[in-house]
């Protein structure tokens, strides 16, 4: 079963009387495990299709299903227990929380969104800190360590609650570019590690040579699909 | 929950300035209201307790009428032998009674034999009227303080007639009455002291025996303008008052009306009204913290979801319900709220205990050296407490809602 399927799914926005369409007529779907690019210039609507597949935002028509829920009728509350569920984020910003420590943002989701007992939360953010190399690093706060390693913290903790998916809109924007590859290969070894589906959206074009799937928006609207199983590193 | 807490109070102290003030003006606050109320309080209960032991008793019963006419002291409205029997028989079988004292009032005329003035007179039997009124005794500025507090034969005299008729303990003076027939009488008596005058109804009569009284007005049977009344406990007053006047009430005379009427010492005093003022002043300074909490709370909390819109999208996105935010925001304005008022409970007890440590004294009208010795209840404390993490709480809540309504994106995009 298709982890994400969209179907016909459209997207406007309404500026005062004019109608902007963001997303036309996109079909497609992502299978489990698999490592996904959404491409496009600036304005061509990667944020817009990520947010509704992160149910941030609802499509205006067509249907979209993740996790094999129909997500478009969702109200506030069930869209915010499905992403705490089914869907981890990592922002273009890394939006750690500056009050709690490495190893609380890790805790965070654990903690006030699923309500883990304690002894299962240290090991599971123990676990996902090593994992991402930042097992040493848990006691610092995120304003001490670099924009690289906050990224890798905000990986961790969208990985803690064993999401299925993991969405990340240009994980790699404020990145240079050696550190942004190191993410980009970090992501992928954890999806290998992890079973988790990536998706992420790039205009770097380096970036995007990693991605085994490479989705290409343009006005909206997605003109092509590149496959390429194995990926450019194998 | 105890996750919310710890996370709110790393809030608060990620802006340590703004807590710190914030908490401070939220205990100055507190501080000001609680010290107003000890301070007033003692006050108000040495007021009240100066003028219910040194004159007016706690309740006082008079003849239906009595009290509207009370300026021209009449004689024909006095209670007779039978009325007077029958109160008596009430007040016996009412326990939180500790005495009662009968007084006759009387205005008559001064003579030092070389002028002439008018007196007001209240007449009564000492042992009753010292019991009844305990504080009596030190109105005697001049003079001895004697507990019999005077014999037959003997008057005290108000202290601006002494002054005014320059009289001395120890002179002759000669009183001069109408009684209810309006023949006059006249006799003889010694000045054996001077009476400080307080304000209220009484408070600046002369004072002789009642056999005086009823030798000069010629009575020959029982006759009793005024029973003053005090409780073993004046806690108890207005149980008593509803107790006392349903009894005498029940008692009417040929045309249905009642014979006797009841008035508490709040309605025979003036201060009555400076003690409702005090009480009023109480509630604006309360409304005033409430303002101040609600102000300084909504402000800080509105500065606060600002400050952290991007935060606010983050947690959102990862699925943080909405009412975990609302908690997030309202638990961090509850926070400052406690220690606001924890502060300022601790400096207030602090300062309470201080003044009455230093012993400091006022003076009130003609009385002076009082010793302020502030207390304040627990239910006061309570209370207070209370209202401001109530209100600090209530203060956080539109933030709080704002917050948890927040739409991840819009907040995301926030810079
Ligand atoms: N909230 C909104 N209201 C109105 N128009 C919007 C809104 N969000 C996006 N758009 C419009 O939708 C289109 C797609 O925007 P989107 O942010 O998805 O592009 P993008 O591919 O992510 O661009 P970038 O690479 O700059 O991030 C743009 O024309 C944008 O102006
Ligand atoms: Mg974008």
């Amino acid at each position: 079963m298709s982890l994400v399927v969209a179907k016909n799914l459209e997207k406007t926005y309404r500026l005062g009387d004019i109608l902007v369409t963001a997303i036309r007529d996109v079909n497609f779907t992502i299978e489990p495990a698999s490592f996904v690019s959404f491409v496009g210039p600036s304005g061509s609507g990667k944020s817009t299709l990520l947010n509704m597949i992160g149910c941030l935002d609802p499509p205006t028509m067509g249907s979209l299903r993740v996790a094999g829920r129909d997500i478009v009728r969702m109200d506030r509350q069930q869209a915010a227990r499905f992403r705490g569920e089914h869907i981890g984020f990592v922002f273009q910003d890394f939006n750690l929380i500056p009050i709690l420590t490495v190893f609380e943002n890790v805790e965070y989701p654990l903690l006030m969104v699923q309500n883990w007992p304690a002894p299962a939360r240290k090991k599971r953010v123990g676990e996902l800190l090593e994992a991402v190399g930042m097992g040493d690093q848990g006691n610092k706060y995120p304003r001490q360590i670099s924009g690289g390693q906050k990224q890798r913290v905000a990986v961790a903790r969208a990985l803690v609650t064993n999401a299925g998916l993991v969405l990340a809109d240009e994980p790699t924007a404020n990145l240079d570019g050696e550190t942004a590859n190191r993410i980009i290969h970090l992501m992928k070894k954890m999806r290998d590690a992890f079973n988790t589906t990536f998706v992420f959206s790039t205009h770097d074009p380096k970036i995007m040579r990693d991605a085994e799937i490479v989705f290409t928006l343009e006005d909206g609207k997605l003109l092509k699909r590149r496959n390429d199983e194995g990926g450019a590193h194998g | 929950m105890v996750n919310v807490i710890k996370i709110a109070a790393r809030n608060l102290r990620r802006y340590q300035r703004r807590t710190l003030l914030t908490s401070a003006l939220i205990a100055l606050g507190v501080v000001a209201v609680l010290l107003f109320i000890s301070i007033t309080g003692s006050f108000k209960q040495m007021m009240v307790g100066q003028i219910t032991d040194a004159m007016i008793g706690h309740l006082q019963v008079h003849r239906n009428g009595y009290l509207a006419a009370i300026d021209n002291l009449p004689l024909n409205r006095n209670l007779n032998r039978k009325q007077v029997a029958k109160v008596k028989q009430i007040l016996g079988e009412t326990a939180e009674i500790e005495s009662f004292s009968m007084r006759i009032k009387l205005g008559a005329m001064f003579s030092n034999f070389t002028e002439t003035t008018n007196i007001r007179l209240n007449t009564v039997i000492p042992e009753q009227e010292v019991k009844t009124v305990p504080l009596l005794i030190d109105r005697i500025i001049q003079g001895e303080k004697e507990e019999s507090l005077l014999k037959k034969g003997q008057i005290l005299i108000p202290e601006l007639l002494a002054k005014g008729m320059k009289v001395n303990v120890g002179d002759s003076i000669v009183l001069v009455a109408n009684n209810k027939d309006g023949s006059v009488n006249g006799q003889t008596f010694t000045v054996s002291g001077v009476l400080e005058g307080i304000t209220g109804p009484g408070g600046r009569d002369g004072m002789i025996h009642l056999d005086d009284a009823r030798q000069l007005l010629r009575i020959n049977d029982v006759e009793v303008s005024e029973i003053a009344i005090r409780l073993k406990n004046m806690g108890d007053l207005p149980g008593v008052f509803s107790g006392l006047k349903a009894a005498l009430e029940s008692i009417r005379d040929k045309n249905d009306r009642p014979v006797f009427e009841l008035h508490t010492w709040e309605k025979l005093s003036p201060f009555y009204n400076i003690a409702k003022m005090i009480d009023l002043m109480t509630l604006f300074i309360k409304i005033m913290l409430v303002a101040v909490v609600l102000v300084s709370i909504t402000n800080v909390m509105i500065m606060a979801v600002y400050e952290r819109i991007n935060e606010i999208g983050t947690i959102a996105a990862i699925g943080t319900l909405p009412r975990r935010i609302m908690a997030l925001f309202v638990v961090e304005g509850f926070l400052l709220g406690v220690v606001g008022t924890a502060v300022g409970t601790v400096i207030s007890l602090i300062s309470i205990a201080a003044i009455n440590a230093a012993g400091l004294t006022f003076d009130f009208g003609r009385q002076s050296n009082l010793v302020l010795a502030p207390t304040i209840g627990a239910g006061d404390v309570i209370t207070i407490v209370l209202i401001v993490i109530g209100i600090a709480v209530a203060a956080s809540v539109q933030p709080a809602f704002k917050a948890a309504r927040m739409d991840p994106i819009t907040a995301l995009r926030h810079v």
